[in-house]
C-alpha cells in the first residue's frame, strides 16, 4: 500500500496541496476526483517524484521515502501516465517504449528484435492494431494515450496513476483500458484513476477520494457514492446539467451542408455528407475516435482547401470558402479541440488572445487601439466569468477552464452567425463546464446556429436539439434530440465494416 | 500543477517577484551601463563625443539588419542571407552609379540618378527577401535552408556583378548617406533611428506586428484565427531583404566602394543582436528595443576592445562569451516567468 500522509505543497508561498491524507491500496482501483485546480495532479507529481519539497510523508511498503526523481520512483514501482502525452514523435512505438530502458544483446549493441517483439505483444494486449515500427507522428491522439499506457505497463509498476487516461481516446478504446485495470486489479497492483467522467468511476473504483481546493473532503467506498453526491463534494454545491427539454421548432435555416467529402491522399476522411443548420438551433455531433468529426468542422471551415468537394451555403447564399478568414468572413468562429495546439497563444496575454480576430476593426489611423482592446478584454472576461486578476496575465497561466472560455472570447468577439465547437468542454472542471453548457444555450437562443462535436454522449444530449451521428466519415444517423436514447447513438455510431 | 500555483498567485500577488521582474527588463541596459564605466575606467578615450558618434555610426549598418531579423525571428524565422543581400544591393547600386546599364551591341547605355541607383538597390534587397518568404511558404522548406540558399546565390550574383572588383568612386552627393551629418548627427545614425522608430512603431501598434507575434508564438492558432499567415510571413522576408539592402547602401556610401565581400559574416552578428536583445529563436518573444540593446552591446564591446587594443582573434572570443552569457541569462529569466 502506498500511503501520502499530511502532505503540503507550496508554490512560491502559495499552498496546493494542504495536508493531504491518501492511501493506495494494492489490488483497488482508487479513484481521484475534483475540480481542476482542486490539486490532483499536484498530489500525483509528489506521489511520482516529480516534486521532491513538499511537506508530509510518504510511505510505501512501510517505509518512508521520498523519491529525487521520477525515474527513482518508476524503479521503486510508482508510475505516471501524464494527461498531456509524453512521446517522441519521430521515434517509433518501440523506441518509445524502450526509451531510457533499451535492452542490449551481449555486444552492448540494441536488441531490436527483442525490443520489438515485447512490443508487440504489450500492444497485441491493449488490441491496438498497428506494428510496433509505426511512428508516434503517425498515430492519432488515441492511439498515442494507448502507447502511453503500454509503456507504463512495461514496467511492471506496483502503483499505476491515470490522469485522466481516457480524455482523448474513442468507447472501443476505453473498453480495453478497462480490461486492462481489470487485469492489474486482479495483478494485485495499485491504481489511481484521475477522471471528469464519474460514469467511468462508477464502473472501475473500488474506493474514492475527493479533493476540493487542496484539500482531502472525503474519501471510502464508491458503492456508497452516488452522482449528485459527487458532485456535490467537488464543488461544494448542487450543480445539474439538465437534458435539454425537447423543442420541435421549426428553425430558420443558416448553414447548409451539401455532400461534403474530404480525401486526404487515397484515404476518404469524409463521405458526403449534407445536413443543414438552423439559426438558434444546436445541432450536436457524436462520433467515435477516427469518425471524422475534427474533420467535418475543418472542412467547413476552410482547413483542407483543395481536398473539399461539395457545397456550402449560409443564409441560402452559396459561399466558396478556401481559407479560415473566407469562413470568418462568412460569419463562422470555429473553438478547436486542442486549444493549446490549435486555440491560443500561450504566452500572450488575454488582450492578445481575445483581439486576434479582430484587430481589423480596433485599429484608428491605422494603428491598433490599446483602450479599445482593453475593453474588449474586460468585455468577455466579465461576460463570461474568467477568473484572472487582469486581461495582462498570459493564456498559459489560467486553467483550462478559463482558456477555453478565452477561445470562446475570441470567436464571440466576431459576432459570428454560426459556431462550430469541437469538444467545447475537453479537459475541463465541472463547474467550468456547466457555465459553458448555459452560453452555448444561452447563445442559440440568442439566434446563433450551433454545431457542437463531442465524444461524450451526455454532453450531446444535454445541448442539442437535433443529434447527427458519424461513423467512418459517414453520416450514418440523425435524431431529434427529445426522442432518442444512448444506446441508439451509440449503436449508429459503431462502424459497421471490419 | 503549475497551472494551479499560477492561479492562486493571482489572488496573493507577491511583490518581491514584482520587483525581480523590473530588473529583468533592464537587465541589458546595466550590463550595457557596467560596459561603458568599465572601458571608460581603462581607457580615456572612450568617453569622448567623437568616440560617442563613432560607435552609433559603427552599428548603423548592423541596426538595419538586425531590426529586419527580429521580425523574422519573431515569426519563429531566421535569415541568413542578409549579408550577401547588403554586398548585392551595395554593389547594385554603385554599379549603377558608376557605369549605368551599356549593351554594346544594341548601342543602348541607361544612366542612373543617384535616387533611381539608390530604390533599385532597395527594391532588389526587398525581392529577394520576399523570393525567401515565398519559397518559405509555398514549398514548405525551413527558413534556415531556404536562406542559406540565397545567402550563397547573392554573393554568386554579387561576385558576377562586380566581376570580383571593388566598385569604387562613388561621388560626393552619394557619400553623404554614410559620411555626411545631419542637425549635429551623423545621417547614418539618423537612418538606423527611423528604421528603429518605425519597426517599434510596427511591432507594438499595429496589426501586422501583433500578427508577427501571434505567428511566432502559435502559427497554428493564428491561421485559425484568419490571419494570412503565409503572406505576413512574406512580408516579413521582404522587410527584412529591404533592410539588408538599405545596409548594403549604408556600407557601400561610408567606404566609397562596393567590396564583393562586403557583409560576410554579417547574419551572425545580427542574430547575436537578436539574441542578446532577449528575442526568443522559438518566435513570439522579443522586442525591437531589445535588439537595439543588444546590437549597441556588441558595438561598445567592439568599439572598446579595439581602443584597448586587444588582439582581433580575442575580439571574437570574448564576443562569443557574451552572447553565451547573455542567452544564458535570458533562459533563468524565462524560467522565473
Amino acid at each position: 500500500m502506498l500511503i501520502a500522509q499530511n502532505i503540503t505543497k507550496r508554490f512560491s508561498g502559495v499552498t496546493a496541496l494542504d495536508g493531504v491524507n491518501l492511501s493506495l491500496p494494492l489490488g483497488q482501483v482508487t479513484a481521484i476526483v475534483g475540480e481542476n485546480g482542486a490539486g490532483k495532479s499536484t498530489l500525483m507529481n509528489v506521489l511520482s517524484g516529480v516534486y521532491q519539497d513538499y511537506e508530509g510523508e510518504l510511505i510505501w511498503k512501510g517505509e518512508t521515502v521520498r523519491f529525487a526523481n521520477p525515474k527513482e520512483a518508476q524503479e521503486a514501482g510508482i508510475c505516471i501516465i501524464h494527461q498531456e502525452l509524453n512521446l517522441i514523435p519521430y521515434l517509433s512505438i518501440t523506441e518509445n517504449i524502450f526509451l531510457g530502458r533499451e535492452l542490449t544483446n551481449s555486444l552492448g549493441l540494441l536488441d531490436q528484435a527483442k525490443m520489438k517483439k515485447r512490443t508487440g505483444e504489450l500492444l497485441e494486449r491493449l488490441q491496438l492494431k498497428v506494428s510496433p515500427d509505426t511512428l508516434i507522428s503517425e498515430l492519432k491522439v488515441g492511439q498515442q494515450q494507448i502507447v502511453e499506457i503500454a509503456k507504463a505497463l512495461l514496467w511492471d509498476s506496483e502503483v499505476i496513476i491515470m490522469d485522466e487516461p481516457t480524455s482523448a481516446i474513442s468507447d472501443r478504446e476505453v473498453e480495453v483500458l478497462f480490461s486492462v485495470i481489470e487485469d492489474l486489479r486482479r495483478a494485485n497492483k495499485a491504481v489511481a484513476y484521475i477522471s471528469h467522467k464519474l460514469a467511468e468511476l462508477f464502473r472501475m473504483a473500488d474506493r474514492f477520494v475527493v479533493l476540493r481546493d487542496g484539500r482531502t473532503v472525503d474519501s471510502g467506498d464508491m458503492q456508497d457514492m452516488t452522482n449528485d453526491l459527487f458532485i456535490r463534494k467537488m464543488v461544494g454545491r448542487d450543480v445539474q446539467v439538465n437534458r435539454r427539454i425537447g423543442t420541435d421548432t421549426c428553425f430558420e435555416k443558416l448553414l447548409q451542408v451539401e455532400g461534403i467529402s474530404l480525401l486526404n491522399g487515397r484515404a476518404t476522411v469524409l463521405h458526403d455528407i449534407s445536413f443543414e443548420v438552423g439559426k438558434g438551433e444546436v445541432v450536436g455531433i457524436f462520433g467515435l475516435m477516427g469518425a471524422g468529426r475534427t474533420e467535418l468542422l475543418e472542412a467547413i471551415f476552410g482547413l483542407h482547401n483543395g481536398n473539399v468537394r461539395g457545397h456550402l451555403s449560409m443564409n441560402n447564399e452559396p459561399v466558396k470558402i478556401k481559407t479560415p478568414s473566407d469562413a470568418i468572413q462568412a460569419g463562422m468562429a470555429l473553438v478547436p479541440e486542442d486549444r493549446k495546439k490549435n486555440g491560443l497563444v500561450l504566452g500572450m496575454d488575454i488582450a492578445g488572445n481575445m483581439s486576434l480576430t479582430t484587430l481589423e476593426a480596433l485599429e484608428s489611423y491605422g494603428l491598433l487601439d490599446d483602450q479599445s482592446e482593453q475593453a474588449l478584454a474586460r468585455h468577455y472576461i466579465k461576460e463570461l466569468n474568467i477568473k484572472t486578476s487582469s486581461a495582462q496575465q498570459k493564456a498559459k497561466n489560467l486553467s483550462g477552464g478559463n482558456q477555453q472560455k478565452i477561445v470562446l472570447g475570441k470567436w464571440l468577439a466576431t459576432k459570428p452567425q454560426l459556431l462550430l465547437l469541437d469538444e467545447p468542454t475537453r479537459g475541463i472542471d465541472i463547474h467550468a463546464k456547466s457555465e459553458i453548457y448555459k452560453l452555448i444555450l444561452q447563445l442559440a437562443a440568442e439566434g446563433l446556429g450551433i454545431v457542437v462535436v463531442s465524444s461524450e454522449i451526455p454532453e450531446i444530449l444535454a445541448l442539442s436539439d437535433r443529434i447527427l451521428v458519424l461513423a467512418e466519415g459517414k453520416l450514418t444517423a440523425e435524431f431529434p434530440a427529445y426522442d432518442v436514447t444512448e444506446d441508439e447513438i451509440l449503436k449508429a455510431a459503431i462502424p459497421q465494416s471490419v | 500543477m503549475i497551472k494551479e500555483a499560477s492561479v492562486n498567485q493571482r489572488t496573493e500577488p507577491h511583490p518581491v517577484q514584482l520587483g525581480q521582474s523590473y530588473w529583468v527588463k533592464f537587465q541589458s541596459l546595466i550590463a550595457l551601463f557596467i560596459l561603458c564605466v568599465a572601458i571608460s575606467l581603462v581607457s580615456d578615450k572612450f568617453l569622448t563625443v567623437a568616440n560617442g558618434w563613432n560607435v552609433l555610426r559603427q552599428i548603423s549598418v548592423n541596426i538595419c539588419l538586425s531590426v529586419g531579423m527580429t521580425l523574422v525571428v519573431l515569426t519563429a524565422g531566421i535569415d541568413l542571407s542578409v549579408g550577401s543581400v547588403l554586398a548585392l544591393c551595395g554593389a547594385i547600386t554603385a554599379g549603377l552609379l558608376k557605369n549605368g546599364i551599356e549593351w554594346p551591341a544594341q548601342n543602348i547605355y541607361i544612366g542612373f540618378t543617384i535616387l533611381g541607383a539608390v530604390l533599385i538597390g532597395l527594391l532588389v534587397g526587398a525581392a529577394l527577401g520576399g523570393f525567401n518568404g515565398w519559397i518559405i511558404t509555398k514549398f514548405n522548406v525551413p527558413p534556415f535552408v531556404a536562406t542559406l540558399s540565397m545567402l550563397t546565390i547573392a554573393r554568386g550574383l554579387t561576385m558576377l556583378w562586380t566581376k570580383g572588383f571593388p566598385i569604387s568612386g562613388l561621388g560626393d552627393t552619394f557619400l553623404y548617406l554614410g559620411t555626411g551629418w545631419f542637425l549635429g548627427i551623423p545621417v547614418p545614425v539618423w537612418v538606423s533611428l527611423i528604421v528603429v522608430v518605425f519597426a517599434v512603431l510596427m511591432t507594438s501598434k499595429t496589426r501586422l506586428g501583433r500578427y508577427i507575434y501571434a505567428i511566432g508564438g502559435n502559427e497554428n492558432a493564428s491561421r485559425l484565427s484568419g490571419i494570412k499567415v503565409n503572406y505576413v510571413k512574406i512580408l516579413v522576408y521582404t522587410i527584412a531583404g529591404g533592410l539588408a539592402a538599405l545596409g548594403g547602401l549604408l556600407v557601400t556610401s561610408r567606404l566609397d566602394s562596393a567590396q564583393p565581400n562586403a557583409g560576410i559574416s554579417y547574419e551572425l552578428d545580427s542574430i547575436a543582436a537578436v539574441v542578446i536583445g532577449g528575442t526568443s529563436l522559438s518566435g513570439g518573444r522579443g522586442s525591437i528595443l531589445g535588439t537595439v540593446q543588444g546590437a549597441v552591446i556588441i558595438g561598445v564591446l567592439n568599439n572598446g576592445l579595439v581602443l584597448l587594443d586587444v588582439s582581433p582573434f580575442w575580439q571574437q572570443v570574448v564576443k562569443g562569451i557574451v552572447i553565451l552569457l547573455a542567452v544564458i541569462i535570458d533562459k533563468s529569466n524565462s524560467k522565473n516567468d
